[in-house]
């Protein structure tokens, strides 16, 4: 006999289905798809959180990240931190619950925009091993650490507390360690030293240390010893504004009319455009805003996005700076011969302030038979995955790198012993999937990233010419040492001068010519030619 | 003879102190060589020759672009002054071989190729006024002679008339040679070995009383230096027999006025009196060879053009109806095209036709 399931009953099953087959489901659109990667992904979102924390809390991050072999395919991954910790009743949702965090609800330069958050990393965990999350948390240098062991209660998406107590802990001061016992597959490459290499050089003011399983320990210094500005909050901007988006503002406002709405809960906007708006839009000002209906709405996104409206304020990006990344990144590849990183002047796209930044290494340990490499960030995070559909590849395949000294084939990648860094700092990083590892090709953004790139290769290209000068000079005082042995010989036979004189003479020439090259280098000097000795030496005509 | 050797001589040594003296004075090694470059080249109408101006261009081997040049330069240079110093000689060829090596601490070699030695003699002929002959270099033999002609060679006699089918190899010095007995009246001078051979088959030079030179294509220097005695000393007047195009009348021009290449010895070798027998354009539609004419290439009409533009050519009227008659018709005709009317008809026709007419072109 068949037993009809309520509507209660199938609810419940289709939400107990939901939470872990979603992201079964998923797992490619959250970052879990490769064993390696999960294993990045675990540090990364921990590494993340950590950053955040500090850098809102005004201390300089000190991070340590190790790495636990428990079996060939299973990792104890513990990030402990020097943040200001977190408050016991805050743990479990920070780690428990999906989709929560102060992030989602603000427009606000943060790493957090740039991945699924910590909660997705613990049910990894507990879907691969079964095994709770541990979370030491201090907040005071008197205080006893908060211990707690969760898991995730998939029917319910609200966390479960397995274990939870006062104990004495490693913290120092204040401070997180999390320690999540995962599936995955420890390799360096797009693995985490790479993701650890490169949060180091966006990040210069963090030490980090990673032991690896192997017990092998690497330092990733700070270069810099202050923190970055903090960016503010800003509200967002009517031309950037999405249907659902608009829909949550307009029902969680605290605005009594529409025309208070759109004149205090967007940036840029005041009390005549916000009338204009309305006007625009066919709609009453007075209207209260979580009346509105679907069409209504729609009218208003319409007349908000046609509306002349200035600029968002731009004080809510902090980028790296092009002082500091050019330090990093001189740190992270000491045996490059030249560095330089530019920061360009902040831009808007579709309402959005943002900012690109890019750096360039050069020369030393780098391969010049091969593509050069490039390091994608948003907002200070290293994006690792996903390279071809990222809008910063489609600006350097448009841009011509020979140039500035490189090689390149047609609209191929450019080869040439290389670093690029190309870092875009925005309150909303437009990402072409949920899993966030590739910019969407926006043209204002492409046309930023191509400015910074050509900004930053035209020093890399005035630096190449003055090498090639010198290696000219060189080359040619080269050439004449070469020469005058035979010259000496011959002007012997024809004039019966001592061969050894006349040879001791060319040579002396050269050599003095030699130190004055490197005398005018060392004044500074441009590293332009040295006078010709003979006046009018170009001159000379050739048949 | 000795007088020139030392002269020689002189004139090496001293373009290396000369050398020696920038190098010391002025810490950069220099010299001055004249342009050989066509700006540089000028028909004087007096000789009907043409001769070097005087624009030089100064290397200086602290220059990239100069200095391998110029220690080349100063290698020939000594090369050659060790020839006189030892009283020998040496073809050009020889020098290449003798010079090339391998520069230290580098694979870069003194020379490569044997076209990179050769215009530095001339450089050298040309900034010390001399010649490749005194510098005793010579170069492979090229052309042909026979005639009732004797000579003496290096203590040899030899009997231009004696030596059966082939003739006497010029060399490419005649400097030294000395005349014993010339019996001829003029000298007959064929473009074309081929030629050569058919008149000297057909005994040509003995039944005309004539020298007959087959210069091989371009004439060497001892061919035209040849030529220019049998002129001078001998009194002989000079025919030039080339194909009718525009290669053909440039080898006339180059007997009769010298090259531009090496204007700087036109006076030691040209024959200004020489003059162009055939075969001319007219000659085709005169003897009616139409049937053996080649169309001209766009190469033949443009290089046609060219011979317009020299003085030497576009003085004369006659020279310029000829010219434009090519590149009119668009036409050109080997000499051998002379066949078309039978295989004497060259030297028995044709040839003896021109000379009683004297129809020559100047």
């Amino acid at each position: 006999m068949i037993m009809a399931k309520t509507a209660e009953e199938l609810a419940a099953l289709q939400k107990e289905i939901s939470i872990s087959e979603f992201f079964e489901k998923n797992k490619h659109l959250l970052g879990f798809d490769n064993p390696t990667k999960a294993l990045m992904m675990a540090v990364k979102e921990a590494v993340d959180n950590s950053l955040d924390a500090c850098e809102e809390a005004g201390i300089l991050p000190e991070i340590s990240v190790k790495l636990k072999s428990v079996s060939e395919d299973r990792f104890i991954v513990t990030v402990h931190d020097n943040g200001p910790g977190i408050v016991k009743e805050q743990v479990p949702k920070i780690f428990g619950k999906l989709l929560y965090g102060s992030k989602f609800h603000r427009l606000r330069q943060s790493r957090g925009q740039q991945g699924i958050g910590i909660s997705a990393v613990v049910l990894y965990s507990q879907l691969t091993t079964g095994k709770p999350t541990r979370i030491w948390a201090k907040t005071n240098t008197q205080k006893k650490a908060t211990y707690v062991e969760l898991v995730i209660d998939t029917l319910k998406n609200e966390p479960k507390i397995v274990k939870d107590e006062e104990v004495e802990s490693p913290i120092k001061d204040s401070g997180v360690i999390v320690s999540i016992e995962l599936t995955g597959r420890y390799r360096k490459v797009q693995g985490i030293d790479d993701y650890l290499k490169q949060t180091s050089i966006a990040n210069p003011y963090a030490r980090i240390t990673f032991t690896a399983s192997d017990g092998v320990k690497t330092i990733f210094p700070r270069s810099v010893n202050e923190l970055p500005k903090q960016p503010k909050e800003m509200l967002p901007h009517p031309y950037g504004i999405e249907f659902g988006i608009l829909l949550r503002m307009l029902a969680s406002s605290k605005s009594r009319t529409l025309a208070t709405f759109i004149a205090n809960d967007f940036s840029s906007t005041g009390a005549q455009s916000a009338k204009d708006i309305c006007v625009a839009a066919k709609l009453d000002t007075q209207k209260i805003p979580s009346s509105l209906m679907r069409e209504e709405i729609d009218a208003l996104l319409s007349a908000m996005q046609r509306a002349k409206i200035q600029r968002p304020p731009l004080d809510c990006l902090s980028p790296i700076g092009g002082k500091e990344l050019e330090k990093s990144m001189k740190k992270e590849y000491p045996s490059s011969e030249f560095a330089i990183a530019v920061t360009r002047e902040p831009s808007v796209y579709r309402g959005n302030p943002f900012q690109i930044e890019v750096g360039i290494a050069y020369g030393g340990d780098l391969k010049s038979d091969e593509q050069m490499t490039i390091l994608r960030f948003a907002n200070r995070v290293p994006l690792m995955y996903q390279a071809g559909a990222c809008a910063t590849m489609e600006a350097i395949k448009e841009i011509e790198w020979k140039r500035y000294g490189l090689q390149q084939s047609g609209n191929n990648m450019p080869v040439g012993p290389v670093i690029l860094v190309i870092h875009m700092a925005s309150a909303w990083v437009p990402f072409v999937s949920e899993s966030k590892e590739a910019i969407a090709p926006y043209p204002d953004i492409i046309k930023e990233m191509k400015l910074s790139i050509q900004d930053a290769g035209r020093q890399l290209s005035r630096y190449l010419s003055g090498k090639r000068r010198t290696g000219d000079q060189q080359r040619r005082l080269q050439i004449f040492e070469r020469y005058s042995v035979e010259m000496a010989t011959a002007l012997h036979v024809l004039t019966g001068k001592d061969e050894k004189d006349i040879l001791k003479k060319l040579k002396e020439i050269i050599e003095n010519r030699n130190r004055l090259k490197e005398a005018s280098q060392k004044a500074g000097d441009t590293g332009e030619e040295v006078a010709p000795l003979a006046v009018g030496e170009e001159k000379g005509e050739e048949e | 003879m000795a007088d020139e050797i030392k002269e020689t001589k002189r004139k090496l040594a001293e373009m290396g102190e000369k050398v020696i003296v920038t190098l010391n004075e002025e810490g950069s090694p220099s010299i001055d060589i004249p342009l050989r470059t066509l700006s540089n080249v000028v028909f004087d109408k007096k000789t009907k020759q043409l001769v070097l101006g005087d624009k030089s261009a100064k290397r200086y081997f602290f220059n990239v672009a100069h200095s391998k040049k110029f220690m080349q330069t100063m290698m020939v240079g000594s090369f050659c002054k060790s020839l006189l110093d030892e009283s020998i000689h040496a073809s050009i060829r020889d020098m290449y071989y003798n010079l090339k090596r391998t520069l230290p601490d580098s694979n870069e070699n003194t020379f490569d190729e044997q076209s990179e030695s050769d215009p530095l003699i001339v450089d050298i002929e040309v900034a010390l006024d001399t010649l490749r002959e005194h510098l005793h270099l010579t170069t492979d033999r090229k052309g042909i002679v026979a005639g009732n002609v004797v000579i003496r060679d290096r203590g040899d006699e030899i009997n231009w008339g004696k030596l059966g089918s082939g003739g006497w190899s010029i060399p490419s010095t005649v400097d030294e040679i000395s005349f014993e007995k010339v019996d001829a009246e003029f000298v007959l001078v064929v473009e074309k070995n081929a030629g050569f051979e058919r008149l000297h088959e057909d005994k040509f030079w003995q039944k005309n009383k004539c020298i007959l030179i087959g210069t091989g294509g371009q004439p060497s220097r001892g061919t035209r230096l040849l030529i220019q005695r049998l002129n001078k000393e001998h009194k002989l007047p000079v025919y030039v027999f080339t194909d009718s195009d525009s290669y053909g009348f440039y080898i006339y021009s180059v007997i009769k006025s010298g090259s531009i290449s090496l204007a700087h010895v036109s006076d030691r070798i040209a024959t200004p009196e020489a003059k162009f027998l055939g075969l001319t354009v007219s000659d085709i539609y005169k003897y009616n060879l139409q049937k053996a004419i080649i169309k001209a290439k766009e190469v033949d009409i443009k290089r046609a053009k060219e011979l317009l533009q020299y003085e030497w050519f576009n003085k004369n009227p006659r020279w310029v109806k000829e010219i434009n008659l090519m590149i009119e018709k668009g036409v050109k005709a080997e000499i051998e095209a002379l066949s078309h009317r039978g295989l004497k008809f060259m030297s028995e026709e044709y040839l003896p036709d021109k000379l009683r007419s004297k129809d020559f072109l100047d």
